[in-house]
């Protein structure tokens, strides 16, 4: 037996793979299953599942209901469609945010002074030894009525003598995307850094060589061997952005319900694991979908940094 | 207007601030004329400034002093992407996200060449260096002979003025290195166009080149034809740094135009050589250099004119030659002799302890001056 697994190379590669295999088997794949049982089981009066097989929560989902103002037999309500598209656009319109200020970020950070490099990186990285939740908290004193941005905007308005009334931005969608990239952006960061760092210099120095001016150089070279950078960076993103329910429950109040917001309460508050289940099914997999679409658009990022 | 040099550097001096915050000249007053369609080479270790010469007539750095001029017109702080030279770096510097192709191509459609264009002079270029067939692959699929070629092609096809070649084949195994030697020099004879070679390898350089400019600690030591620099070498640092050498010190006894009598203590005699270095004055401490292989052994004869009598410490056999060491007054003779017969019979040849006479011949025996 044990003469055979020293001859064999598969069955040592198997072995090898074992306790991967099992660690995914218990934590990944015996939940999904359990999760699918029970997104088509039937929630009972009492908050239970009873395990039964039925689309009604998918159909739920889908915007049709049984129990209808008007004594209609089905009626249609898009409201969790319209959380899903809403939680959709808004991890879109993030992760293009992230993207549009990360990047800049990174390739002033891979061009400077290595002396500086790491107090730069460092910078970007202390806010994550912050509790997440308490970094959204700060962002609340920020954007609300009575906060800093406000305060500081009077004074400049009362400065210049124009009339000011304080801006509402807590409780509103902007103010959730702020949270949102603000959360986000080391997450692209690093990874663009770290695919533009690599380029060597020479790269740049033969794009002039060859005629290239600042510009092309850029489109032509440096963008396109970022590229990985970026896809690792999206994926990185969108990913959580598409789940996350802390950023909108705190700065979103009750405005800006996100899928992730609906998971939570279906699980805490309503107490139907069911309908919850079926819509953390969904999520993942409208995430898979457009993660799917991306990757074979733009390719896999070959540099997922663990920061 | 036309100038009758390609590329000239006059009294360029490139400064740089070291880690330690102390200044560093790299380049220290170099002038160098480099003539239209010569095959010229810098050579010297790393740090002799080799390489930033060849990056200041590219435009990646701007003289700190003095003036590069390319075809006649001086460069300033023209930008790479306007001069009418290429490069082909040492480390390839091949755009890995794209074919082989579209490298060859990156230069011409910067040039804004129609496609037909690109088509036709990117096929040709593929084909001067031989990896016709080969445009669809990435430059990873290709060998480093191969990628060399590719970044060969791709300087090539924007057909420059003057091609710079920074330590080209200095990632190529040594067979593969000495085809693509006389490749480059035979494709530089066909183009007609002016090399710019950068190189630590002498033995690379004496192949190739038309003229050398021999460097060390940023200045230019010696610039002349490999014969000149070999058999002439005007100071000890490119008599050692070319080729190997018998070194021994001296003081000059007699000194005209084509002869100087050299007192050399280490012998306890008065050899006789050519004056090479200039300003050498009677009374001077100098240097006695002398190839191993212009000198002859013979077996020990009575004949006295110009001979050394010694003693056979060593022979290495090393192929086409054998290395004999003599010891000559406790002071070595390195001789290299040519394997003309076969050495099978250990008889054919001096061995160790055997009395041997060495034959100087002034013409080969060469006076210089001291670093």
């Amino acid at each position: 037996m044990l003469k055979r697994l020293r001859e064999s190379k598969s069955a040592q590669g198997t072995l090898l793979a074992l306790p991967t295999t099992m660690w995914l088997f218990v934590l990944l794949i015996i939940p999904l299953i359990l999760t699918m049982i029970v997104s088509f089981g039937k929630r009972s009066p009492d908050g239970n599942v009873i395990y039964t097989f039925t689309l009604d929560n998918y159909v739920r989902l889908a915007g049709f209901s049984h129990d209808c103002p008007d004594g209609q037999a089905t009626c249609f309500d898009p409201l969790y469609v319209n959380i899903l598209v809403r939680s959709l656009s808004l991890a879109l319109n993030t992760t293009v945010l992230v993207i549009a200020l990360a990047y800049p970020l990174a390739y002033f950070i891979a061009r400077a002074h290595p002396k500086q490099r790491n107090m730069y990186l460092f910078m970007v990285l202390i806010p994550l030894w912050t509790n997440f939740v308490i970094r959204v908290y700060a962002w609340m004193m920020l954007l609300r009525k009575e906060g800093a941005i406000n305060i500081i905007l009077g004074w400049i308005m009362h400065l210049l003598h124009i009339p000011f009334t304080p801006l509402e931005m807590l409780y509103t969608p902007g103010a959730v995307l702020v949270g949102m990239v603000y959360e986000f952006l080391p997450f692209m960061i690093l990874p663009i850094y770290t695919s533009l760092e690599k380029i060597d210099n020479s790269l740049y120095e033969a794009a002039a060589d060859l005629g290239a001016n600042a510009r092309r150089t850029f489109m032509r070279v440096t963008l396109p061997l970022s590229m990985p950078g970026v896809v690792a960076g999206t994926i990185l993103v969108f990913i959580p952005v598409m789940g996350t329910f802390i950023v909108s429950d705190i700065l979103g109040g009750r405005q800006v319900i996100l899928v992730g917001n609906l998971i939570q309460r279906q699980f805490l508050d309503a107490r139907d694991p069911t309908f919850g289940s079926a819509a953390s099914l969904i999520l993942m997999v409208m995430t898979l979908i457009v993660t799917y679409f991306y990757t074979r658009k733009f390719g896999f990022g070959e540099e997922i940094v663990v920061a | 207007m036309a100038s009758e040099f390609a590329v000239e550097m006059r009294d360029v001096v490139k400064r740089f601030i070291t880690p330690e915050g102390s200044e560093m000249a790299a380049v220290d007053h170099v002038t160098m004329r480099i003539r239209n369609g010569e095959f010229f080479s810098m050579l010297g270790s790393s740090g002799c400034g080799k390489t930033t010469s060849l990056r200041m007539i590219a435009g990646f750095e701007w003289p700190t002093e003095g003036e590069v001029y390319i075809e006649g017109q001086a460069m300033g702080h023209t930008p790479p992407f306007q001069r009418k030279v290429n490069t082909v770096f040492q480390s390839y510097a091949l755009f890995q996200h794209m074919t082989v192709f579209q490298n060859v191509a990156f230069g011409l459609e910067m040039e804004g060449a129609s496609k037909a264009e690109i088509d036709k002079r990117v096929g040709h270029a593929l084909e001067m260096v031989q990896l016709t067939g080969m445009g669809r692959r990435k430059p990873k699929q290709l060998s480093g002979g191969q990628q060399q070629r590719v970044a060969l092609a791709r300087a090539l096809v924007k057909t420059p003025d003057v091609l710079l070649l920074d330590e080209p084949l200095g990632a190529l195994d040594l067979k593969l290195r000495k085809e693509m030697q006389l490749e480059l020099k035979a494709l530089q004879v066909q183009l007609g166009i002016t090399f710019i070679y950068v190189t630590h390898d002498q033995e690379e350089a004496l192949t190739m080149s038309d003229r050398i400019a021999v460097m060390s600690r940023g200045k230019v030591q010696q610039m002349g034809t490999p014969v000149e620099v070999y058999e002439r070498p005007s100071n000890k640092f490119v008599a050692d740094f070319i080729g190997e050498s018998n070194f021994f010190e001296g003081k000059i006894k007699s000194l005209s135009k084509n002869e100087a009598s050299v007192f050399v203590p280490g012998l306890n005699a008065e050899v006789t050589g050519m004056p090479i270095s200039e300003g050498l004055v009677k009374g001077e401490e100098v240097v006695v250099c002398i190839r191993p292989e212009k000198i002859r052994v013979t077996e020990k004869t009575a004949r006295a004119e110009g001979l050394f009598h010694g003693r056979v410490s060593n022979t290495v056999y090393i192929g086409a030659d054998t290395h004999v060491f003599v010891d000559v007054h406790g002071t070595q003779f390195k001789v290299w002799e040519q394997n003309r017969i076969s050495r099978l019979d250990p008889k054919s040849f001096y061995v160790v302890g055997q009395e041997v006479s060495l034959m100087l011949m002034p013409e080969n025996t060469l006076v210089l001056k001291k670093d």
